[in-house]
């Protein structure tokens, strides 16, 4: 499940439950829709609200930073905790994670 | 040293992706007779979901087939999980556990860690794959607990 919480050409998508290869897809859908109406030029994800990411969250990340690229703008992860930081760690994606807010 | 098993617990599913929440959460499971720590029942989940994954994906490539799961935990608090598809088999293992190696179309958004990912969270990851059998994956890790 997602929730979008839009500012404007700022938007914070938080995402809900977990993001594996089965749920990505619903994740991408729901994303790219919103990219494409809103074309941000900040999408923030909020994972505080996931309980887990497998290699699945990380190709998803990917996917949207090139949709969000494509419209002239960028994202960011927010809340990413424990093993969903590392996951995005391993990946190389480390420079995504804001630590603070970005309000 | 031989290995004591203490438990045993199989269990098969359809190859559908839907499944691979329940595959991670029966691992979860079986490792709480160990009083696990947060830490290590997520590397067990993850890595699980990884190797479900590419069995429904790579091995079965999206069609009919069952997964099987087979957990073991062994003497000394070590846990060896094997996820076995009778698939289409990896023609190169060492190829495809390079990291961002992937056959997956593009618009499926693999991102070819899957490998990486399991070698980061188990103790040891060993893989036998035959074309046109199978692959077996076969996770250890022994946990520490609280």
């Amino acid at each position: 499940m997602l929730k979008i919480y839009n500012d404007g050409k700022r938007i914070t998508a938080a995402l809900y439950g977990d993001i594996d290869h089965h749920a990505a897809r619903e994740f991408r859908t729901a994303l790219d829709d919103v990219i494409a109406r809103s074309r941000p030029e900040l999408l923030v994800l909020d994972m505080e609200n996931v309980g887990f990411m497998d290699s699945s969250g990380v190709g998803l990340i990917l996917g949207r930073m090139r949709a969000v690229n494509d419209v002239g703008g960028e994202i960011l992860i927010k809340n990413a905790r424990g093993e969903i930081a590392e996951m995005i760690r391993l990946s190389g994606l480390s420079s995504l994670i804001v630590t603070k807010t970005t309000n | 040293m031989k290995k004591i098993l203490i438990n045993e617990c199989v269990l098969r599913f359809p190859a559908i992706s839907r499944n691979e929440s329940l595959s991670r959460s029966a691992a979860a499971a079986f490792v709480l007779q160990l009083d696990p720590t947060v830490e290590e029942t997520a590397a067990i989940k993850t890595a699980v979901s990884e190797a479900v994954t590419n069995a429904i994906v790579h091995g079965y490539r999206n069609t009919k087939g069952t997964v099987e799961m087979i957990m073991r935990l062994y003497e000394g608090n070590l846990v060896q999980i094997i996820i076995k598809d009778k698939g289409c088999g990896i023609p190169d293992v060492k190829a495809a556990m390079e990291p961002e190696f992937s056959t997956a179309p593009p618009e499926e958004e693999r991102s070819g860690l899957g490998f990486t990912v399991m070698e980061s969270f188990m103790d040891k990851v060993r893989v036998r794959s035959a074309e046109g059998k199978g692959t077996a994956v076969v996770l250890e890790k022994t946990l520490i607990g609280k």
